[in-house]
């Protein structure tokens, strides 16, 4: 029988195995790439969904109060300091001089 | 800055700023019935604080139609939030082996200038599917961008929607 809970729960688990999905692709990725920028491109953008699916399934977990709030505050927050964290990885590799892969050179 | 825009940039921070405590302190899981009020004027005295001392870092000035930028920037989030999810999905299947990976490095320039128009759309390019932002010269207007692959690179210097989104809200269309 469909209760309220258990649809709660349903949608919790969607998200959160959503979530670990694009953490593990994201783990997958650093491993399978070709140098380092291109597996910052991994763990940067799937790590970005990742958390964030995780957190909107907690809150749905949670219901509407005020740990709601405060993920929210913490989904906000990764918004803007993931992608400044991934620029400043990458500016501080090019400007140390790390030479970018091509199609056809040989892994890093 | 004049009077009026000091007593506007002063009334509103301390509102955010309360606001923001109020939510954050919230220790138990209701806020009605936990709240007395000397627990209140703590919340108040450390507003004002925050408001004395930095109101003019988060509202710097009324500008022109604020308004209407913030709408069109609350608009523009949505659409960032769909480009959030494409931009896993991309890379997930380049990770799997269903897209090719042939990055390459693009430099272009945009009629951006203003400082939280240059933040914004770097921010939006490294969201975005397969670029990141390396590097920016405000002055001109430049972007240094790592692209994946040549498709997510022809978006920014091809079609540009990106560009003409962010002038659009920031009215910076040059």
């Amino acid at each position: 029988m469909l209760t309220v809970d258990l649809i709660v729960d349903i949608i919790t688990i969607v998200f959160l195995a959503g979530g670990a999905f694009f953490m593990i692709t994201g783990a997958v990725g650093l491993v399978k790439f070709p140098d380092f920028y291109t597996r910052l491109h991994a763990t940067g953008k799937c790590d970005t969904l990742g958390q964030i699916l995780i957190i909107v399934g907690c809150m749905f977990f949670e219901g509407f109060n005020f740990i709601t709030v405060k993920l929210f505050f913490v989904v906000a927050f990764y918004l803007f300091a993931g992608p400044a964290a991934t620029h400043a990885i990458m500016k501080a590799a090019y400007f140390t001089g790390l030479k970018p892969w091509k199609k056809g050179d040989p892994r890093m | 800055m004049r009077k009026g825009e000091k007593a506007f940039s002063m009334i509103l921070t301390f509102c955010v700023a309360f606001i923001f405590w109020l939510l954050l302190s919230a220790w138990n899981k209701y806020l009605l019935g936990h709240y007395d009020l000397f627990r209140l004027a703590r919340g108040i005295i450390v507003a004002l604080i925050v408001t004395v001392t930095a109101h003019e870092l988060l509202v710097p000035g009324r500008g022109e139609q604020v308004l209407l930028k913030i709408q069109r920037w609350l608009l523009y989030i949505l659409w960032e939030l769909y480009q959030i999810v494409l931009a896993a999905i991309d890379v997930a299947s380049r990770v799997f082996g269903l897209r090719p990976v042939d990055p390459r490095i693009i430099e272009f320039e945009t009629t951006l200038r203003s400082d939280l128009a240059l933040t914004t759309f770097a921010d939006s390019i490294t969201l975005t599917p397969g670029t990141i932002t390396i590097d920016i010269e405000p002055e001109r207007g430049k972007y240094t961008v790592h692209a994946i692959d040549k498709g997510p690179a022809d978006a920014l210097t091809v079609d540009q929607t990106m560009q003409k989104k962010v002038g659009h809200i920031f009215m910076e269309e040059g």
